[in-house]
């Protein structure tokens, strides 16, 4: 399948980009910040980790940016990705090992979620348009310009602090009374300490895939081949079906755009709850400066959104035949 | 253009936004105190007359700050917005119009920084900026524009392609212009509201984007002062948990009314680049005072006439 094929290279030079630009940003900035976060934090550390956080950002070596260069891509090709300043002696690898995979399903789940229901929603609104129901787009625009953190501490202050309908302390879960594992008790309360997050990231992110989807449906029912299966004598359901299926590619063309807002929602939310993911693990990471994580989070971040942005590919390639005729 | 004007949606969102900008204007000269951390009250004070949003943590007046923190907020995400525009044209439409393994290169590179989880890379890009660059608004708005025109430049790529070809580019082609003047006179002024668009919705992104990396601490939370630096101290003083609720949510709420106007601006100039949705934003009621009686909205795009005209012509006219 040439398209896929030729998203898939595309997608390797952008990983490319972007491990090369978290080489070179530390380099090109003024006043050395390595040097800097070494003098800082150099007393707390000992001498070998020292030795590797030189290494790993050519400071005091003698080597030349070149052959740094190259070194960092045989470290990174080995899945080492040096080691964290603030949870020394663990390796960033291992840092965010642990917290990769809460930030993962939580994001992943809430951004399907959104994208089914504002979809939905979206067929129903343009299918309809003109009718009371375009009232939702307002509101949607609203909830759609609010801050995800502000709406996160709404929840957090009227569905936890004072209706106690879960859990207020944002831990991930029940840290006293499970353990993280395949157990019914530690399912059930990650679950639960979840829904609050997971709402945050539904309600601020469906308002642009309702929009979307309203707007390409209004222009679609306009084509002929939708007054044809009107006029035919389908029923309503087919003739929405029909429209549907092409009203909904520039929402999946335009997942990638969307990405990008949900994963930078996702960070400040989980700071909000103080979810164990990789939002609060870059926060943290930043407040102690410690860059070797900074640079780990990043390419985890960009590589998550990668493998996303393909998947929406594949999707898009199954559902319009066009792309599959080329080959 | 004073059609437009008509629309609620339009008008609406002007005069919010025609609101804020007044308030960043002469916010700093009303406000009771000029100095948005000087104390003066008591700390947790509820909001009263005396203290209209009430008093912080430490006592300092929540409505000064409010009041304060509105001119860099709404200039720098201004600032950001322009050099992203016009970043977006001069890629997109050269792009556009040139073609060729340019076009190839520009495309792919705002393709890539589309596909850049662009918060991360701000937080990365900020973590490396010694202490006076954290406070440093001009470049806050150049960095927060890098990731900001990518969008922008593939729609008016898209659009300048579709340009290229027609008759009048031709022309001008024909009788020995220029390409930048083409470019300038005959192209750019084709591509205004798509312009216009791109430019509101990158001031609306501008916009969140800072208040966010103030929110986190990734810039200097205290100068200059901003909605984000109010959000930064009520949440690092857990205001929400322990009753300074207005001190959270007077910041958030107005950044949450800024956007809506924002993006009620963007509904606008939609409408008047695609008449189609102008025409679906009419009510059932509207459609039939304007003659056109419709039980089901399929297969034709309602026009609205000033004379009452039967459903039947246009259906004729239509079909």
């Amino acid at each position: 399948m040439p398209t896929l094929i030729r998203r898939l290279m595309f997608y390797a030079v952008t990983a490319f980009v972007a491990i090369s630009m978290n080489f070179f940003l530390p380099h090109m900035m003024p006043g050395n910040p390595v040097q800097a976060m070494l003098a800082a934090a150099g007393p707390s550390l000992d001498h070998r980790a020292v030795a590797a956080l030189q290494a790993q950002f050519g400071v005091g070596t003698g080597q030349s940016l070149m052959s740094q260069y190259w070194s960092y891509w045989i470290n990174l090709l080995h899945g080492d990705l040096g080691i964290s300043i603030s949870h020394s002696p663990d390796t960033v690898t291992t840092v965010i090992g642990s917290s990769l995979w809460w930030t993962v399903v939580l994001v992943g789940t809430a951004t399907v979620l959104s994208f089914i229901i504002g979809t939905l929603v979206g067929t129903i609104v343009g299918w309809r348009r003109g009718s009371v129901l375009d009232q939702v787009l307002p509101t949607a625009t609203f909830f759609q310009a609010i801050p995800y953190f502000f709406l996160a501490t709404v929840f957090l202050y009227f569905f936890a602090e004072q209706l106690h309908w879960f859990p207020a302390d944002f831990k991930g879960y029940d840290t006293n009374n499970y353990v993280i594992g395949w157990n019914p008790g530690f399912i059930g309360s990650a679950v639960q300490h979840a829904i609050l997050p997971a709402l945050t990231i539904v309600v601020s992110s469906v308002a642009g895939w309702i929009v979307g989807m309203r707007n390409m449906m209004v222009t679609t029912m306009d084509e002929d081949y939708v007054l044809v299966a009107q006029a035919k004598g389908l029923p309503n359901r087919r003739v929405i079906y029909y429209a549907a299926r092409n009203a909904v590619l520039p929402s999946i063309s335009g997942f990638a755009n969307a990405l990008s807002f949900v994963v930078a929602g996702s960070l400040l939310t989980e700071l909000v709850f103080s979810y164990p993911g990789l939002g609060n693990l870059l926060l943290s990471a930043v407040t102690n400066v410690d860059y070797p994580l900074i640079q780990g989070i990043f390419l985890i971040i960009t590589f998550a959104v990668l493998a996303a942005n393909l998947l929406a590919d594949t999707v898009y390639v199954l559902l319009d035949p066009r792309t599959r005729q080329e080959a | 253009m004073l059609r437009v004007l008509k629309s609620p949606k339009i008008a609406l969102g002007l005069g919010l936004f025609l609101f804020f900008t007044l308030i960043a204007i002469i916010g700093p000269s009303i406000a009771p105190y000029s100095d948005p951390l000087k104390l003066v009250g008591t700390p947790w004070q509820h909001p009263s007359g005396k203290f209209l949003l009430g008093t912080t943590q430490q006592g300092q007046d929540v409505y000064s700050q409010l009041l304060i923190g509105t001119r860099p907020t709404l200039v720098i995400s201004l600032i950001s917005g322009v050099i992203a525009t016009v970043l977006s044209v001069v890629i997109g439409v050269s792009a556009g119009f040139f073609g060729g393994i340019g076009d190839n290169l520009l495309s792919m590179l705002a393709n890539v920084f589309l596909v850049l989880p662009a918060l991360p890379f701000l937080i990365v890009i900020n973590s490396y900026l010694p202490a006076g660059g954290k406070s440093n608004s001009t470049l806050l708005a150049v960095i927060i524009s890098l990731t900001g025109w990518a969008w922008g430049a593939r729609v008016l790529r898209a659009q300048t392609l579709s340009m290229r070809k027609r008759d009048f580019v031709d022309a001008a082609r024909i009788s020995g212009e220029r390409s930048w003047r083409i470019i300038i006179f005959e192209v750019v002024p084709n591509l205004v509201p798509v312009i216009a668009s791109s430019f509101v919705f990158t001031v609306l992104y501008a916009m969140g984007t800072y208040v966010a990396l103030a929110f986190i601490g990734a810039i200097d939370p205290n100068a200059p002062w901003s909605w984000g630096s109010m959000l930064f101290w009520a949440q690092s003083n857990t205001a929400a948990q322990v009753g300074g609720w207005y001190w959270f949510a007077a910041p958030g709420i107005c950044v949450a009314l800024l956007g809506t106007s924002l993006v009620l601006l963007n509904f606008g100039i939609d409408e008047f680049i695609n008449p189609r949705l102008r025409a679906a934003g009419l009510s059932r009621k509207g459609l039939k005072a304007a003659g056109v009686r419709s039980s089901n909205t399929l297969g034709l795009t309602p026009v609205v006439r000033k004379t009452p005209v039967p459903a039947a012509t246009i259906l004729e006219e239509t079909v």
